[in-house]
């Protein structure tokens, strides 16, 4: 059988999502942000909303998402994220407006932006990754670094005493009154990515149908900060962060 | 929506509020703080979102204001937001990524003394921070001086034409007299807000998503990591601020043609020093006033003219000489510069500049 043979529609099991375009990624092997970024794309292309939709990329590893998706994009300084999205969505409100955002952007530096737009119940969905570390800058200390979790900061393990607790920023907007879905999520599995898109349409249709605020959280890896192998970093994350960072819905109005 | 004028007695800073939705302005994001805090409030009374469509909102923070300014501008629409000089300090992160990513905007500075919390009393202390840049890297933000309520009313629609035209932050640099003193103010006839199809045309740069079948993805960003290529875009803002400067320089001249010493001046302290200069005509002293209308970019080779004739030059500012540098590099050391002003947010008296005149040029030995 020739390659020809084999390349034909009745045989097509996986497709890349048309907005997803060939630039090559920088993020490392075993990172989850690949994932999520072709989730959104494939919810956006399904939801033939490419021309209507309007993403604020963060600063952090994600800062190059304009890179890899091929819609229009506003790139935010570091934590700002939200209050563009504010903007973009009540100026434009039959636009899908979408933030994509770190632990350290979202959780640390931008938590006042956060929390206001949310509470003010923006129509608008913040995708949070969480990998408990400041990726871009070579893995310093994060807000969600885990307690004794070693870093580039705390090279002798988060120590409560010196650093305070992990923030949970998820449980923090389940209590506002603006949100309308709040979730933590991940892709550590196929089946937690086939949760994960729905998750993503479920938050994407809400900001469109006026519900309020939604937030996703994707509990993820990062393998170059965590200095593990791409199979150990998921492993090391379903055994470590999953413990402290529980799994599910907690809001869906 | 009425298709004519409108005659008000106005504050300064109302004269924004009703300028702004005069003008097609989109959205107005703003937090309170003293002496501008008229500007959200007149616009909440207002309620232009019943007419015009605008967008008003209380943000959390001048961090939150100015982040949402960015976001509206990068998606092509006219907006703008208020403060006083604190939250102005606060907002110089975003107005140096607008002005990284070419993104417009109107900043509106009721300024007030400082430094730090300072004073709610008038002062002219931020000039440096608004004709610098004001936050990092090599920028600048187009900056409008009013000296009257009207002037308030005018210079909004003026800095959003700036401010599109150029894809560039535009300032309004006032102060607490002018934000808070009442006027005589005409108001222009309503401009309706543009379409979807007027802002894809006005801004083909806009990241809103408009035809994007058609093109390749925009993107609004100040970020690039390739220093060669980093060079190139820098080069082009330097190039864009060489032409801003060559084209929209303003600025107004009294008597400056038969004086013997003139007064540099700008906003609230030309008024006052055109009383001054009132005072002296009729002591029988020869002066005139010169009023930059923009501060950035400057009126450098007006002042290089005007040194040409007079005796010598003093700049009345409501700080402790900041414009004066400007000046004395006009001037290029052919006469001599001197500066006044008060401080704290005292606003000088005309008679004091009369005296700072006289002591300073027309008594001195």
């Amino acid at each position: 059988m020739t390659r020809e043979e084999i390349i034909r529609p009745e045989n097509e099991v996986y497709r890349k999502p048309a907005l997803m375009n060939d630039v090559g990624m920088h993020y490392c092997p075993g990172c989850s942000h690949g994932v999520v970024h072709k989730l959104i794309a494939e919810v956006i292309e399904e939801m033939g909303m490419a021309e209507k939709t309007i993403g604020i990329s963060p600063v952090g590893c994600a800062v190059f998402a304009y890179r890899y998706i091929d819609i229009d994009w506003q790139e935010a300084a570091h934590g700002r994220a939200p209050a563009l999205a504010t903007a973009c969505k009540r100026l434009w409100p039959d636009r899908l407006v979408f933030t994509y955002q770190g632990d350290g952007d979202l959780a640390c530096i931008g938590t006042a932006e956060t929390i206001h737009a949310l509470n003010r119940g923006e129509n608008i969905t913040i995708i949070f990754i969480n990998n408990a570390i400041y990726g871009m800058t070579g893995g310093q200390m994060a807000p969600t670094t885990l307690i004794g979790m070693k870093t580039a900061t705390c090279p002798y393990g988060r120590d409560i005493h010196l650093h305070g607790f992990p923030l949970k920023m998820t449980e923090i907007a389940a209590t506002l009154d603006g949100t309308a879905y709040v979730t933590r999520q991940s892709v550590d599995t196929v089946a937690a990515i086939r949760k994960a898109k729905k998750a993503i349409r479920h938050a994407f249709e809400n900001s469109m149908q006026g519900k309020g605020s939604n937030l996703i959280e994707f509990v993820s890896t990062c393998s170059s900060g965590w200095k593990k192998s791409p199979v150990e970093a998921n492993k090391w994350m379903q055994e470590h962060m999953f413990q402290y960072y529980h799994l599910g819905d907690l809001k869906d109005k | 929506m009425g298709e004519e004028r409108e005659v008000l007695l106005l504050k300064g800073n109302e004269a924004i509020a009703h300028a702004a939705i005069r003008c097609g302005c989109d959205g107005y994001f703003g937090y309170p703080i003293t002496p501008q805090s008229e500007v959200l409030e007149t616009l909440a009374a207002l309620k232009p979102w019943e007419t015009t469509g605008m967008v008003v909102l209380q943000a959390e923070s001048e961090v939150a204001s100015i982040n949402m300014l960015y976001g509206a501008g990068g998606s092509g629409k006219r907006a703008m937001t208020s403060s006083s000089s604190p939250g102005v300090a606060l907002m110089q992160e975003g107005i140096g990524y607008m002005a990284g990513a070419e993104v417009p905007g109107l900043i509106v500075n009721v300024q007030r003394g400082g430094p730090g919390l300072g004073t709610i009393q008038p002062s002219q202390s931020d000039y440096n921070q608004a004709t610098r840049g004001g936050g990092n890297g090599d920028y600048n933000v187009i900056v409008l001086a009013p000296a009257s309520v009207q002037e308030m009313a005018d210079f909004v629609d003026l800095a959003f034409e700036l401010a599109f035209r150029y894809r560039n932050p535009a300032m309004i640099l006032s102060d607490g007299v002018i934000g808070q003193m009442m006027e005589k103010v005409v108001l222009p006839p309503y401009k309706p807000r543009r379409t979807e199809e007027e802002i894809a045309q006005e801004c083909p740069w806009a990241a809103n998503g408009h035809g994007l079948k058609n093109r390749k993805p925009n993107v609004i960003t100040s970020l690039e990591l390739e220093s060669s290529v980093m060079e190139v875009r820098n080069l082009h803002l330097q190039e864009k601020y060489r032409q801003i400067a060559e084209n929209e320089v303003r600025y107004e001249e009294n008597g400056c043609d038969d004086c013997d010493y003139a007064i540099v001046a700008f906003g609230s302290a030309a008024r006052i020093s055109q009383k001054a200069v009132d005072t002296a005509r009729k002591k029988g002293y020869k002066i005139g006033i010169f009023r930059p209308i923009t501060l950035w970019p400057f009126p450098e080779k007006e002042i290089a003219r005007l040194s040409e004739h007079v005796k010598g030059i003093l700049v009345v500012e409501i700080n402790a000489g900041q414009m004066v540098f400007d000046v004395r590099a006009a001037v290029n050391g052919r006469i001599p510069v001197e500066h006044f002003g008060r401080l704290g947010g005292i606003v000088p008296d005309p008679d004091e500049i009369v005296q700072a005149l006289e002591e300073r040029f027309i008594h001195r030995k």
